[in-house]
Order: structure tokens, then sequence, then C-alpha cells
């Protein structure tokens, strides 16, 4: 009995515990629904999976069906950034159990009947404690608020390197605090659109709504409030990122006031979609630039820094370039997390930009189903490069060393980026290929996104299968990590202490 | 050594994807008389039908009529001869950005243009119908007569732009149907999401992956199926389902997209329904719309025309 407790004290109540179980749960998830789309359809593969699991697919409620599979990953997604802020960011004993509580609660309600009332039934309770599981999660979120609140005396930091008020107002906190409250506005945002439903509000994908020239109200807060959020779980795991990798200094400083200034312009420039619509892109144009300078500038912090730790680790001094790289990509963890985030621009940003200031001259001569694939693809590259950054943390924090860390790191670098450099090829074809002359091309870049795909998920199955088995151990990792965490003897320690920067 | 192996493996993989593709017209694998007629008609009742995948009561306050199939080759081509002596429709050059082409232009009178955000200008003047020299265009023009390709006499006329599928239904008297009409004509007066019923099966239609017997056409770009193929016959080995709508449409699913002619304000697009044989199968749900400009053209467009049912 013994034995049970414990290990249900090391995945509900340590961070890493409740990391493994949500970066477990997503992944289950993904699996299995990722089965029912792409080439596994012309494989026959979601035939027999919808056989296998008696799922009811209903072909007038796909897309209603997306979404909640959408809500519930992103319900997961939003807990795990919640764990890595109540274990990086100072926060009292009992603020930090409290909120990881009800999320966990909220998400694990919301994934279990969303799914249920999405794939296997439509019992209307299973949507009613859907709904309960979000509304959980958006209480965790004002707990993580108040919790946040940077104005605390106690929070006020003096250490010079960190970005700071003349009062001391810690702005990295400060960041995260923003970030925070704009994320419960956005999700009011989409659930008082939500509540419209069957009374004025239908359900629809936005990309499915591209060329719609008047979009309804209720349909432009959907829009803004689905950019919104990823957006804002991207600020949230770039602060993570930067907490993780010991951010501060010149750099820090510049970043965070960037970071504060370009959530706030780019929550409301999406806010201001609904009634001024023709400026709220622009808004939202001058909001990206400071979050995307913010990023930019941790990456050329951590550009800097993980050299010279390594270096100085070798007991290296005056290293020539060549040292210099080889210290840079010495540890794919942590170089990876950044490197997705300068890939990113690649596969994302700069192609988003171009088409969207091309957009009369080459998507708007496509048909729309053109259109809809290059803004899937967009979107689904966007998603997947969070996640790995994501993954690369959470590799880092479930103490993955030697060997396996540098197979982990390389092979989700190498495959995602495949992936996503594939899927990008893909949705960009026409404006290279017509569509007679497409198939080749077409099944080249599919493989490789599969394969590059299918080599993620190998990696991160096995390191969950690393972790499960580790957990059938008596005196496992996971035994030390609960002890690490004050979990075992009921004393927290504050596992942030750690992290370099900290203060 | 090993990285330099993967590097050259991986740029084989992108280079031979890139590598180009001979674009000619291959005949079919075989050709078959569907026994459906594309000269018939479906009348298609007044009354109220369930549009969109909402399912909002609809009412369509009139009776007409509608094509049983797509436009073939044969008939757009047989088409093209009247209408060329006619004078209705041109041969003249038009110029893109790769260069100029031969092409079937006529006048098209232009639409109201209020330059609202991302609608271009569809002024008056000639507009493209068929691009000439277009590689895989199943019609062959020899200096003076029109006539379709062996073998694909009855297949949906494609690379037609919506200039050229507006003429041709206006030229027999008839038009383009709304999105209304053709989704009324596609699922009749309940609720289903394809033309024959609840679920699609593979031999329901021509879509992707549908594993017809024209699938692996064209390099694989594979084909349209002949109009009316879906009709529970069995060709070869291939047995298909009887896939036919309420009234009595076939291919009101899948095998090429088909223009509407509804011309909206505030945009210059032009809307299609149906799906194709490069969608996936939830897009050839009878709500399902695509969109282009009513000058695009490409190999999964075509259409059908639709009348009012005369006193």
């Amino acid at each position: 009995m013994q034995a049970i407790t414990k290990r249900f004290h090391y995945l509900f109540r340590s961070t890493k515990g409740l990391t493994l179980v949500a970066v477990a749960l997503v992944s289950i998830t993904t699996a299995i629904w990722g089965m029912l789309s792409g080439p596994m359809v012309e494989w026959g593969v979601k035939d027999f999976v919808v056989r296998l699991f008696n799922m009811t697919l209903i072909e007038a409620e796909r897309e209603g069906r997306i979404i909640m599979l959408y809500h519930t990953i992103a319900m997961a997604i939003v807990a795990i950034n919640v764990y890595f802020i109540t274990d990086l960011v100072r926060m009292k004993e009992h603020e930090q159990s409290t909120i990881n509580a009800t999320v966990t609660a909220g998400y694990i309600i919301s994934l279990i009947f969303g799914l249920w009332f999405g794939y296997f039934g439509h019992h209307f309770v299973f949507h009613g404690l859907f709904l309960f599981g979000q509304s959980l999660m958006f209480f965790g979120g004002l707990q993580l608020c108040a919790a946040l609140w940077p104005w605390k005396p106690e929070y006020r930091i003096s250490d010079p390197d960190r970005s700071r008020t003349k009062s001391g107002l810690d702005l990295e906190r400060m960041a995260y605090f923003v970030m925070a409250v704009a994320t419960l506005g956005s999700a009011l945002f989409g659930a008082v659109t939500g509540s419209y439903w069957g009374n004025g509000h239908e359900t629809f994908l936005a990309e499915d709504l591209i060329r719609e020239p008047h979009k309804t109200p209720l349909q432009l807060a959907i829009i803004g409030h689905l950019h919104i959020m990823l957006t804002l779980i991207g600020v949230s795991i770039t602060l993570t990122i930067g907490r993780w990798l010991g951010f501060r200094g010149r750099w820090h400083k510049l970043a965070m006031p960037s970071m504060i200034i370009g959530t706030i312009v780019i929550t409301l420039g999406v806010w201001a979609v609904v009634p001024f619509e023709p400026i709220a892109h622009l808004i939202i144009y001058v909001g990206s630039v400071f979050v995307l300078l913010a990023g930019l500038f941790l990456v050329i912090f951590a550009w800097g820094q993980i050299p010279k730790d390594r270096l100085a680790e070798l007991g290296i001094e005056n290293a020539s370039f060549g040292q210099k790289v080889k210290a840079l990509l010495h540890d794919p963890l942590k170089f990876g997390a950044t490197w997705q985030m300068v890939f990113m621009n690649f596969v994302v940003t700069f192609i988003g930009l171009f088409m969207a200031a091309k957009l009369e001259d080459i998507m708007r001569v496509w048909p729309a189903r053109e259109e809809r694939i290059t803004l899937t693809g967009h979107w689904h590259v966007l998603s997947t490069i969070i996640a790995t950054i994501m993954l690369f943390y959470f590799a880092d924090m479930a103490g993955l060393k030697g060997k396996a860390r540098k197979w982990f790191g390389w092979l989700i670098i190498v495959g995602s980026d495949i992936s996503f450099a594939a899927v990008t090829a893909f949705s960009i074809k026409r404006m290279f290929l017509s569509e007679a002359a497409q198939q080749p091309f077409v099944n080249w870049t599919m493989l490789l996104a599969d394969v590059g795909l299918a080599l993620v998920l190998l990696v991160l199955a096995m390191f969950l299968g690393w972790r499960l088995v580790d957990l059938f151990t008596k005196d496992g990792r996971w035994s030390q990590e609960l002890t690490e965490s004050g979990m075992a003897t009921g004393v927290e320690a504050a596992s942030s202490a750690s992290i370099p920067g900290q203060d | 050594m090993k990285r330099m192996l993967f590097t050259l493996v991986l740029v084989l993989f992108l280079l031979t994807g890139c590598s180009s593709v001979e674009l000619t017209v291959e005949p079919p694998p075989f050709v078959v008389d569907t026994g459906v007629d594309p000269d018939s008609w479906a009348l298609v009742p007044e009354g109220e039908f369930l549009a969109g995948q909402a399912e909002h009561v609809t009412l369509v306050g009139y009776d007409y009529e509608i094509m049983v199939t797509d436009v073939t080759n044969a008939q757009f081509a047989a088409y093209l001869n009247e209408a060329l002596a006619a004078g209705t429709v041109q041969l003249g050059e038009v110029e893109d950005e790769d260069g100029s082409f031969q092409a079937v232009v006529a006048y098209y009178p232009g639409d109201e243009f209020h330059g609202y955000s991302h609608e271009k200008e569809i002024a008056a003047g000639d507009w493209l119908h068929l691009n000439l020299e277009e590689p895989l265009l199943l019609i062959e023009f020899d200096g003076e007569q029109f006539t379709p390709i062996e073998g694909y006499e009855n297949h949906p006329m494609i690379y037609i732009t919506w200039f050229g599928a507006d003429a041709y239904c206006s030229f027999y008297g008839g038009r383009l149907p709304t999105e209304i009409e053709w989704e009324k004509a596609a699922r009749g007066t309940d609720n289903r999401p394809f033309p024959w019923g609840d679920e699609i099966e593979r031999n329901n239609a021509n879509f992707y992956s549908s594993h017809d017997l024209f699938e692996k056409l064209f390099a694989g770009l594979g084909s349209t199926t002949p109009v009316g193929f879906y009709n529970g016959s069995t060709y070869e080995d291939f047995e298909t389902l009887d896939s036919a709508s309420p009234y009595g449409l076939y291919d009101m699913a899948g095998n090429v997209w088909q223009w509407t002619g509804n011309v909206y304000e505030d945009t210059h697009l032009r809307y299609m329904r149906g799906g194709s044989r490069s969608e996936y199968a939830y897009n050839l749900r009878v709500w399902m719309r695509n969109s282009a400009g009513p000058d695009y053209y490409g190999p999964n467009v075509g259409f059908r025309c639709a009348r009012d049912v005369a006193e």
C-alpha cells in the first residue's frame, strides 16, 4: 500500500511526476487520435482504430470532434506549463500545491470527458464535465495570477543582472504574470463565444472561413481566441526556457520589457479583432515584433552562455571557433530548445510573413483548399515546435544524461526538423509546382514528414517507456525525485533553487 | 562519415521529390460506357431542405432542373465547335506570368466592384475560358475542330474556368446552379452528409486514395472517372456502389469540384461544391465549399448546369 501511496505522491504531487503524467496522457491521446487522419486514413489504420475503440464518428460532427480534441490536448499542455511555472517561480508552498492540484484535476477531467463526449457518445453529462474541467483550469489560472502577483514586497529583487525596475520589481515575474492574465482573458474570449453555441454560434474550423468576406463577431472572436492561446503558450515556454538556461545580464534586461510589452500589445490586438478588425492585424504585428525580439535576445544569450559554460567545464580558455561550436552543440537539449526557436522562423514566421505579404498574388489565386493546407501546415508545425521545446526541458528535468540524452536530443531535433521542413515545403508547393505535376513531390514530402514524425514519436515512446519501467522499480529514479521534491517527507524543497539565475 | 551519408540520402530524397513529371495524356486503363446519359436532366421540386452542416431549414421556392452528370469532354468539345461558329467565343492569346498561350476567350460584362478587402476587380472584357496549351487538357484542337481525346469522351470536362463554365450553360439556355440549388440537388430533403447516405466507402466516389482504376494514371496524379461511374456496376474487378443523389444525380461527391453560379458582393471569388478526386472523404460532404477566382482552372474542377423549368 505504501508503495502505491508513494508513487501516487510522486505522480500527482511532484512537478516531475505531474509533468510525466501529462506528457504521457498527451502522447497516448496523440498516438491514438493521430491515427484518424492523414495517411493513416489511406492505409486503413483509421478504420481499424475506429473499430478497435468502438468510436462513433458522425460525419456532420467532425469539426466539433476536432475542436474537443484540440481543447483536451491544449488543457494538458497548459497544465504542463503551469507545473513548470509553479516549480520555477518563487511562490508559497501551499500556492504551488493548490494550483497544481486544481489544474491537474481540471485537465484530466477535461481530457477524459471531452474525448468521451466527442468520440464515444454524446451524454450531456460528459460535455458538462468537460466544461467543468476547463472551469477548474480557469480557476487554477486565477490562483496562479494571485501567486505570481509581482508587487509583493518579498518578490522584489536586487540582483543587478536581472531585469527589474528601480524599485526592484522583478520583470521576469511580471512577464509571467502578464502572460497568465492575458491567458485568462483570452480563455474568456473563447468561452463567452462558445456559450453562444446553438444560439447564434455554429461550430466551425477557422481554416474553413478564411475567404469569407464578412465574418460574424462570434467567428472573429473564436479566430482570435485560438491564435492568442497558442501565442501565449509560446510566450510561457520561452520564459521557462530562459529560466532553465539561467537567462540574465544585458539581454535579459532587454528581453523582459520587450516580452511584457509584446504580450500586452498582441493580446489587446487580438481582443480588438471583434470591434476593430481592420486595424487589429497591425496591432498584432507590432506586438509580435516585441515578442520575437525577446525570443531573439534569449537565443543570443543562450548561444553565448551554453558554449561558455561547457568550455569552462572543460577548462578551455581562448577557445577556437570550432571548439565554441562544438561546445554549443554538446548538449542537444539546451541547444535544441533554442535551435527550435530559430528554426521556427524558417518554417513558420518567415514563410507566414511572406505569404501574408503576398496574399493577393500567391495564396488568393489558389483554390481555397490549397490555402487551407498552407494554414493548417503552418499551425501544426508551430504547435509541434512548441511541444518539442517543452520536451527538451522536460527531458532535462527528468534527468536524462549521457548518451541517452544525446540520442534523445539529436533524434528529436533531426526528426522534427525534417518533418517540419517537409510539411512546410508541401504546404507551399503551389508556389513552384502545378497541380498536375505535384504528385512525386507530394509523395516524398509526405514520406519525409511521416518518417520525421515517427522518429520523434518513437524516441518519445522509448523515453516514456524508460520512465514507466522506472516506476515499477522499488528505488527507482522516481523515488529519488520524490525525495528531492520534499513530498516524501512532506517538506517542500524549492526545486527551483537549483536553477541558475533564480533570485 | 555517417553524417555525410545521412545528409546525402536526405538530399537525394529531396531531389527525387523535385524531379519533373512528364505531363502527357495517357490513355485510360479502359473505356467504359457507364450507361448514364450525360444529356439527361433531373427535376428538383420546390420545397424546403436542410442546408449546410448545421441543417438550416431553407426554402427553394421553385422547381428547377439540373444535369444528371457533370459536363463531359465530348459535350464541351461539341459546344466549342458550335460556339466558335456562332461567334460567342473566340480564339486568342492570353498573357500570364509565364508568358502567353493560345486560349478560348469570351466577353464577360464584369461584376460590381466595391474595393472590399481582398476583393479583385472583375472588369468587363474578354476573359479566359480554356487554356488550349494545358498539357493535360482532354480536348484537342486541330486549328479548326475541337475533339475529345479518345477514351476520355465521357470524363468530366476539367481545366475550365468559371467564365467558361458559365458561358457553356448560358449557350444552351441554362445557368450554373446556385450553391443552394446545388446542395439541395445533392442532399435531397433529409440531413445526409453524402448524396447517397450517411457513410462513405471507397467505391462510392472518386476521392483521394479511393483506389479506383484511374488512380495510377499521370505519374500517380490520377485521373477523373467517367461520369456516372459509381452506379452500382462492376468494371473488370472493380465493384462500385450506386451513389446517385436522391434526385438521381451522379458524381455530386468526388471526381471534380463543380463551379456554382453565385456572384457574391464584396468578393470576386466563385464557389465550388462536391469535393474532388484529390480530396479526403470529409471534403466530399455536401456542405463543403471550395473557392477560387473566376479565371482559375485546374485538373480537379468541372461543372454541371441547371435550368429553369419551362412553364
